[in-house]
């Protein structure tokens, strides 16, 4: 019985020609906290979508709770993903019903609990994110921060095994991002719920993970517990923990020599 | 040669999305319902979005295209003396014809665009996404209904733009114009036979729909996820469902009237 509630194995995933992932392999151990850090651009969020299965890889395989990923048909793979909840990065809250009925979406869907024990989890649930206030407002009314925690509260709503949280500290005042850093340790600790963590947050992620790594290039560049991390000796970790401009991970999306495409007059493009 | 690869390029692509359009038709339609309530609830919530919020513009336009109609059909044959079948003029051509095939453009124009529209921006705003993490498939929760509503919508519809349009030629010919009320009813009674042009009319329309129905769900499911792509899908959806309920028209129409 394996450990690992995901289990990446030698995976490949090309956009067109561009290779975003390249024989990766990469473990999440059930009931843990794990961080995926990494440059912008190094497809974070599109390793969430490949665990989830909204993408295929073109190679490999994924293991999400001993079931490969790419092999389940469209029923089996609805069914696998009621034991995900996923936290967008753009909170992707459905605009046309209130907070309240955004959380108990869910539970709706995939309970047979009566109303009022339904509304009773989504109290519980938009209380854990500051959020008991705003149950009768629509999304719009929302500010961006509290849209993110309203769609968190959706994402646990149903208690799942495995959540992945994409930048959920993104746009948070430094209160709510010490109440979502908690809920998130909290819900780790009291149900032991896996979390996958992409973060740009370096000091917040690894203060609550157990495990994190590194993206770069398309692959793993570093791995290891947080400490192991901070003290790692890669210059590729040095620079995006430090966060120094300069150094073997390239600021600059890859293109042509910047001085002859100057001299060109833009036709270099 | 190079506008010889593109044609036979974008020929492929024709024909791919065809196919793409065909499988996604079969897994809407093949979908099953997770509770008869449930879906019953989705159903009603789109029917008063596509079919009700219709109203207006299918009456109003049912109305004046009546109104028109008995005014013109009035003046053409009053030369002849036979200004009494204006009544059967105006049944006829709005049952037959310009009923299904108005509404149908109107419904393309104010629900179908709509419906690629809305859809298009839960694709922008990761809503489809996030109905997928959920393991609700956005088929059954967000196409079907739509889907349904469209084909139930406009039958319905055309029915009710065939009479608007025939009580608005009533006023103009037989309050205004002065014909004989009797002779109007009676020559449309006559002339209108419900098993061919009634139902053909709902045919047509029922056929309508689902052609622009199906283009708009979709368009909006296709789309690019971008303000451009929503944008472009929407217009696609109306040009792509117009120029098909045209040429749907003249397909039915042979079909129905079968002796040549």
């Amino acid at each position: 019985m394996s450990n690992n509630f995901v289990d990446i194995q030698n995976m490949s995933f090309y956009r067109g020609d561009r290779a975003i992932y390249k024989d990766i392999s990469l473990q999440i151990p059930k009931g843990k906290i794990t961080a995926v850090m990494g440059p912008s651009g190094t497809g974070k969020t599109t390793l969430l979508r490949l665990i989830g299965g909204q993408l295929m890889p073109d190679e490999g395989k994924i293991f999400l709770d001993q079931q490969n990923v790419p092999d389940l048909s469209r029923t089996q793979l609805y069914e696998a993903r009621k034991k995900i909840g996923m936290l967008f990065q753009s909170g992707a809250l459905f605009t046309d019903i209130s907070v309240f009925d955004n959380v108990a979406f869910p539970l709706r869907e995939h309970t047979n609990f009566s109303e009022s024990i339904i509304r009773d989890i989504v109290i519980m649930k938009l209380q854990s994110v500051g959020l008991r206030g705003a149950a009768k407002l629509m999304p719009t009314e929302l500010s961006g921060g509290m849209a993110r925690r309203a769609a968190l509260a959706r994402a646990i709503a149903l208690d799942p095994q495995l959540v992945m949280f994409d930048e959920p500290f993104a746009g948070q005042d430094p209160i709510s991002m010490g109440v979502v850093m908690a809920l998130i340790l909290r819900l780790n600790q009291s149900v032991g719920m896996t979390s996958v963590l992409v973060s740009h947050d370096v000091d917040e992620s690894l203060s609550i993970a157990d495990y994190a790594y590194i993206l770069s290039g398309g692959g793993v560049v570093a791995q290891g517990t947080p400490d192991e991390i901070r003290h790692s000796s890669d210059e590729r970790v040095k620079q995006f923990l430090g966060g120094l401009p300069d150094g073997p991970v390239p600021f600059h999306f890859e293109a042509s020599d910047y001085k002859l495409d100057m001299d060109m007059g833009g036709q270099g493009k | 040669m190079k506008s010889i690869q593109s044609t036979g390029l974008s020929a492929i692509n024709s024909i791919a999305a065809f196919g793409r359009a065909g499988l996604f038709l079969i897994q809407v339609v093949l979908h099953r319902p997770k509770s008869f309530s449930g879906a019953m609830s989705l159903l009603i919530k789109q029917i008063y979005s596509v079919g009700v919020l219709s109203l207006v513009i299918i009456i109003v336009s049912g109305l004046f295209i009546g109104m028109v109609l008995g005014l013109q059909g009035y003046t053409i044959l009053a030369k002849f003396g036979s200004e009494q079948a204006v009544g059967q003029l105006l049944a006829l051509t709005l049952l037959r014809e310009l009923g299904p095939v108005v509404t149908a453009l109107l419904f393309a124009g104010r629900a179908c665009s709509a419906l690629t529209a809305e859809i298009g921006l839960m694709k922008a705003t990761e809503q489809l996404s996030s109905l997928e993490m959920m393991g609700v498939d956005p088929y059954r929760r967000i196409i079907a209904p739509r889907f349904i509503a469209g084909l139930i919508c406009l039958p319905i519809l055309c029915i009710i733009f065939s009479a608007v349009g025939i009580l608005g030629g009533e006023f103009v010919a037989v309050s205004w114009l002065q014909i004989h009320g009797g002779s109007f009813w009676s020559l449309m009674q006559q002339s209108v036979y419900f098993s061919t042009d009634v139902v053909n009319g709902v045919i047509k329309a029922f056929c309508f729909a689902i052609a622009t129905t199906w283009i708009a769900v979709f368009q909006g499911y296709e789309c690019e996820p971008t303000s451009e792509g929503i944008g472009k899908a929407t217009t696609r959806t109306v040009v792509l469902g117009s120029l098909s309920i045209l040429a749907l028209d003249f397909i039915l129409t042979a079909a129905m009237i079968g002796d040549f």
